[in-house]
C-alpha cells in the first residue's frame, strides 16, 4: 500500500532563523505517527505546514509534502483549504478557541457540512448527533444548541475531534490535543483518538510532548531537536530501545502516567 | 424588559443634574437674556422697560424658584416661551427636528454604505497597495475641517457642475445630499481606520486558524464569522455617530442653511434664549441616554456570552 | 546585508526628522512669518480686488484687494500659537488631573473620573460653543472654552500610566520611602508616561486646529480683521462663486498643517514604540 502522507527534506524558516531542518516521514493509512521533543522543537511547525497555517512570516524553504501524491508545499491556498476538512482534519491543543466564540457548535458544524454540498439542517443535526455520540458527549442537542464557552474543556476538546473527522477526513492531524486537560481528561481524549483510527481508517499524525501518551498511542515515533531529526522509527524500537541520547533523556523525564495518574508538570 | 425600565429611569436624575447645571451656569454667566435680546433687535430701551420685562420673564426671582418654577412647567409639558421669539419651545423645538433626523440618517446610511466595505477592504489586503491608498486618503480625510470639505463640495458639485442646491430649499432629500455628503467624507475617513482595525483584530485571533483548518472558505470566514465580531465595535462607533450627529451639527447646518437643531442651539446660545438652550441640552442628555441604551441592547442580543451571563445572573 | 528590522527603524527615524522639521517650520512661520511678508496684511487695494493667482499675488487677493498670501502667513500666527497654547493647557491640565486621581486615588479618583466621563460623553463642540459664547469672542477665548472639553483624555491616560507606576513603585517602596510626593511625581512617575501624553498631545495639535477654526468660523473664536484660517473661510465663504481661491486657501493652508503634525505624530509614535501597530 502507498503512503498516505510523505514528507521530504522539508525546511522551513520564520525570517532568518531555520525552524525546522530537512525532515523527512512517511504515513500509511491507519498509522499513527508522534512527533516528540521540547517545546520550540519545531513539531508544531511541520503540522502547520501540512494544512498551510503558518503565520505570515514562515515559508517552507524546500522539501515536499505528498499528500495522495499531490505536493500540498506547491499547491494554491485555494485547493489547499478544498483539502481540509474534507481530507484533512485537525485538532488543535486548544479546541475552544478554535470555534468562533458567539456562534453555536451546531450552526459551526453545520458549516463544515455544507463545503461540501448541500444538507438539510434537520438531516445534519441527526448526523452531528452520532457523531458526538460516538465522542462520548452524551447530550448532543445540549452541545449543539451551546456556545463553546458554555462547555467544559474536555467536552471542547472532543467536539473538536469531532469537528475534525465530520467529513470522514483520511488523515487526523493533532497538536498536543491532551495537553491542557487534566489526566482524566486526558485518558478519554486518547481513547477517542485510538477510536477514529478504529472506525475511520484514519492515519493521525501527532504532536505531543507527553511521552506515556506516545507509548499508549504511537506506531511510529519521530524525536525532533532543534528542527532536526534525532531519532525516527518503529515505536517499540524508539522507546524501549532508544540510540540517541535525547529520546533517553526524554524518555527519562516521563512521569509513569498509565500507573500512577499523576499529572504532570 | 426590566433592564430598559431601569435604564429608562436612570434618565431622571441625569436630566435633573444636567438642567440644574446649565442652569447654575447660565447663572453665573452673568449676562442679562433682556440686555441681550434688545441689543439683538438692535433697539435702546429705558431701565423700567428692561425691568419690566425681567419680570414678566420671571428673571427677578431668585434662582431656586426659577429652577423650580421651570421644572414644574416641563411637567405640564411646558418648556416655556423662547426669548427671543416669544413662541413656544417646545413646539419651535420639535419643528426644527425632522431636519436634523433627515441629515442624520442620510449621512449615517451614507457613511455605512462607504466606510464598511472599504474598511474590510483595507484589512483584507493589508499592507498592499489597495490598503496604502484607502489608509493615505482617510489620512487626508482627517485633516481636512468640515466646513473646508463642505466649501469645496459647494463649490465642485453646487456651483461647478449645479447638480444639488448649495444652500438648502427646505428639508428635502436634494438639499440633504451636500450637508449628508459633507458630514460622510469626514466620518468616513475615520470609520475606515477603525473598521480596518477591528477586522484585522478579528483576523488574528485563533478561531482562524480552526476555520481555515476545517476548509472554511475565506468569504464564510469573513462574512459569516469575522463580521460577526467586528460588527459589535463597529456598530458601538455607529451609535456614538448617531448620537452626536443627532445633537445637530453646528457648523454644518449653519453652512449649508439647514434647518436643525444644531442651528438652533447656536443660534439659542449667541441670544442667549435660556429656555431654548435648556430644551436643547434635555435633549442632549436623552439622546445620551438612549445612545448607551441601544448599544447595550444590541450587545445583548449579538453577543451570547453577556446574554447568557446576565440571564443567570438573574 | 540590511537586515528587515534594521531598515525599517531607519525609516522610522528618518519621517521622524523629516516631518519634525516640517512641523518646526511650520512654527518657525507662526512665529517669524509676519516679519517676511511680501505685503502689508491689511493694505487695502480696491482697484485690485478678488484678482485671480498671479506671480505677483500668488493666492490671489480678496475682496478688499489685501494679499492672501501675506493674510494665510499672517493667519498661521493666530492659528497655530493658539493651538499650540490650548495643547498645551489641556496637556498639563490633563496630566496633573490624572496624576492626582491615580496617586491619592479612592473618592478623589473617583470624582475626577467622573467628570471627566461626563466631559467625554458631552458633545463637546455644543459646550466649548456654550462656554465661548458665555466668555464672548476672541481666539483667548477660544483656547479656553475648548480647554473644557480637551483635558479628560490626558487624565485617563496619566491615571493609567500612574497606577501602573504606583504598583512598581511600591516593589521599590525601601528606595522611596525618603522622597517627598513631588519629588515622586517628578523623578519617578512622569518620566515613565510621558511619551505616550506627548505624542497624544502632537497628535492632538491637528485635531485642536480644527476645532478652533470651527469655532471662529461660527464667529465664536478669532474676530476680523485679525486673519485666523477658520474666520477667514467664513469671511470670505461669499466669496465662493466669484474666487474660490480667496475661500479655498485659507483650507489648503489648515489641510497642509493638520497633515504635517499628523504625521510627525505618528512618527513619533512609531519611534518611541516600535512594536506597537
Amino acid at each position: 500500500m502507498s503512503d498516505l502522507l510523505t514528507i521530504k527534506d522539508l525546511t522551513i524558516s520564520y525570517k532568518e532563523t531555520e525552524a525546522v531542518s530537512r525532515v523527512s516521514l512517511s504515513l500509511k493509512k491507519g498509522e499513527i505517527l508522534c512527533l516528540v521533543g521540547e517545546s520550540g522543537s519545531g513539531k508544531s511547525t511541520i503540522l502547520k505546514a501540512v494544512t498551510g497555517l503558518l503565520s505570515s512570516d514562515g515559508q517552507i524553504q524546500s522539501g515536499q509534502i505528498l499528500f495522495k501524491n499531490t505536493d500540498l508545499a506547491s499547491i494554491s491556498d485555494r485547493d489547499l483549504r478544498k483539502l481540509c476538512g474534507r481530507e484533512i482534519g485537525v485538532v488543535f491543543q486548544n479546541a475552544g478557541a478554535s470555534f468562533h466564540p458567539m456562534r453555536t457548535i451546531g450552526d459551526q458544524l453545520y458549516e463544515i457540512e455544507r463545503t461540501v454540498g448541500r444538507m438539510d439542517r434537520k438531516a445534519f443535526n441527526e448526523k452531528a448527533g452520532g457523531l458526538l455520540l460516538k465522542f462520548g458527549l452524551s447530550d448532543p442537542k445540549r452541545v449543539l444548541s451551546s456556545y463553546p464557552f458554555e462547555l467544559s474543556g474536555g467536552m471542547q476538546q472532543r467536539v473538536g475531534i469531532a469537528a475534525a473527522m465530520l467529513l470522514s477526513p483520511g488523515l487526523l492531524l493533532a497538536d498536543e490535543p491532551t495537553s491542557a486537560l487534566d489526566v482524566t481528561l486526558q485518558k478519554q481524549v486518547v481513547e477517542e483518538l485510538l477510536m477514529t483510527r478504529q472506525e475511520y481508517k484514519a492515519a493521525i499524525l501527532m504532536v505531543t510532548h507527553q511521552m506515556g501518551i506516545v507509548r499508549r498511542m504511537a506506531d511510529q515515533v519521530l524525536v525532533l531537536k532543534e528542527g532536526k531529526t534525532v531519532e525516527y522509527g518503529p515505536a517499540d524500537q524508539v522507546l524501549n530501545h532508544p540510540k540517541a541520547d535525547y529520546t533517553k533523556k526524554l524518555l527519562a523525564a516521563e512521569p509513569k502516567l498509565r500507573k500512577s495518574e499523576e499529572p504532570e508538570g | 424588559m426590566k433592564f430598559v425600565g431601569k435604564r429608562l429611569l436612570q434618565l431622571i436624575p441625569i436630566l435633573l443634574a444636567i438642567t440644574f447645571l446649565s442652569f447654575a451656569m447660565m447663572r453665573i454667566a452673568g449676562s442679562d437674556a433682556v440686555e441681550e435680546m434688545y441689543t439683538a433687535r438692535g433697539t435702546v430701551v429705558s431701565d423700567e422697560v428692561m425691568q419690566e420685562k425681567r419680570e414678566e420673564l420671571g428673571l427677578d426671582r431668585s434662582f431656586m424658584v426659577q429652577y423650580g418654577s421651570w421644572l414644574l412647567g416641563i411637567l405640564h409639558g411646558d418648556m416655556g416661551k423662547s426669548y427671543v421669539s416669544g413662541k413656544d419651545v417646545f413646539g419651535s423645538f420639535l419643528s426644527k427636528l425632522p431636519a436634523t433626523l433627515l441629515l442624520a440618517a442620510f449621512s449615517l446610511g451614507l457613511t455605512v454604505l462607504i466606510s464598511i466595505p472599504i474598511g474590510i477592504l483595507a484589512a483584507v489586503r493589508q499592507g498592499r497597495l489597495t490598503d496604502k491608498i484607502l489608509r493615505a486618503s482617510s489620512f487626508l480625510g482627517n485633516a481636512m475641517p468640515g466646513f473646508f470639505v463642505a466649501m469645496v463640495l459647494m463649490q465642485i458639485l453646487g456651483l461647478k457642475l449645479k447638480l444639488f442646491p448649495v444652500i438648502s430649499t427646505g428639508v428635502n432629500l436634494r438639499s440633504a445630499v451636500l450637508p449628508g455628503l459633507t458630514l460622510s467624507i469626514s466620518m468616513t475617513a475615520k470609520y475606515l481606520r477603525q473598521v480596518r482595525a477591528a477586522v484585522l483584530e478579528e483576523l488574528n485571533k485563533d478561531y482562524i486558524r480552526g476555520l481555515k483548518a476545517r476548509g472554511i472558505s475565506n468569504r464564510v470566514i469573513l462574512w459569516k464569522n469575522v463580521m460577526r465580531s467586528a460588527s459589535l465595535s463597529i456598530i458601538t462607533l455607529l451609535a456614538l455617530s448617531a448620537g452626536s450627529l443627532l445633537g445637530g451639527t453646528a457648523i454644518i447646518e449653519s453652512i449649508f442653511m439647514w434647518d436643525g437643531v444644531g442651528k438652533l442651539a447656536v443660534d439659542a446660545i449667541s441670544m442667549r434664549d435660556y429656555p431654548m438652550i435648556l430644551a436643547y441640552v434635555m435633549w442632549m442628555a436623552i439622546i445620551f441616554v438612549l445612545v448607551n441604551l441601544a448599544t447595550d441592547i444590541i450587545y445583548h442580543f449579538m453577543d451570547p456570552r453577556i446574554r447568557l451571563g446576565e440571564e443567570e445572573e438573574g | 546585508m540590511m537586515t528587515g528590522k534594521y531598515r525599517k527603524k531607519s525609516s522610522v527615524k528618518g519621517r521622524l526628522l523629516v516631518f519634525g522639521s516640517l512641523a518646526l517650520l511650520l512654527i518657525f512661520i507662526a512665529i517669524f512669518g509676519q516679519f517676511f511678508l511680501p505685503y502689508d496684511p491689511y493694505q487695502q487695494n480696491l482697484s485690485n480686488t478678488k484678482a485671480e493667482p498671479s506671480p505677483a499675488h500668488i493666492f490671489g487677493t480678496d475682496r478688499f484687494g489685501r494679499d492672501m498670501f501675506s493674510r494665510v502667513i499672517l493667519g498661521a500666527r493666530t492659528s497655530i500659537l493658539s493651538t499650540l497654547l490650548l495643547v498645551s493647557i489641556i496637556m498639563i491640565l490633563g496630566t496633573a488631573i490624572g496624576l492626582l486621581a491615580g496617586w491619592y486615588g479612592k473618592w478623589l479618583d473617583s470624582l475626577l473620573m467622573r467628570i471627566s466621563d461626563f466631559f467625554l460623553a458631552f458633545p463637546g463642540l455644543v459646550f466649548a460653543l456654550a462656554v465661548a459664547a458665555v466668555l464672548g469672542g476672541g481666539v483667548f477665548n477660544a483656547v479656553i472654552a475648548l480647554s473644557f472639553i480637551g483635558w479628560p483624555k490626558y487624565a485617563r491616560l496619566a491615571r493609567s500610566g500612574t497606577l501602573a507606576q504606583k504598583k512598581a513603585l511600591y516593589l521599590d517602596a525601601a528606595r522611596l520611602s525618603g522622597d517627598s510626593t513631588g519629588k515622586i511625581f517628578l523623578s519617578h512617575i512622569l518620566p515613565n508616561i510621558a511619551g505616550p501624553i506627548v505624542v497624544t498631545a502632537i497628535l492632538d495639535i491637528g485635531t485642536m486646529l480644527m476645532e478652533i477654526a470651527g469655532l471662529s468660523f461660527l464667529g465664536l473664536g478669532a474676530k476680523p480683521p485679525v486673519p485666523e484660517w477658520g474666520s477667514m473661510m467664513s469671511e470670505s465663504r461669499n466669496l465662493l462663486t466669484t474666487a474660490p481661491f480667496v475661500t479655498l486657501a485659507p483650507g489648503f493652508a489648515i489641510v497642509l498643517t493638520v497633515t504635517v503634525f499628523n504625521l510627525f505624530g505618528d512618527a513619533l509614535r512609531d519611534y518611541l514604540d516600535p512594536s506597537g501597530r
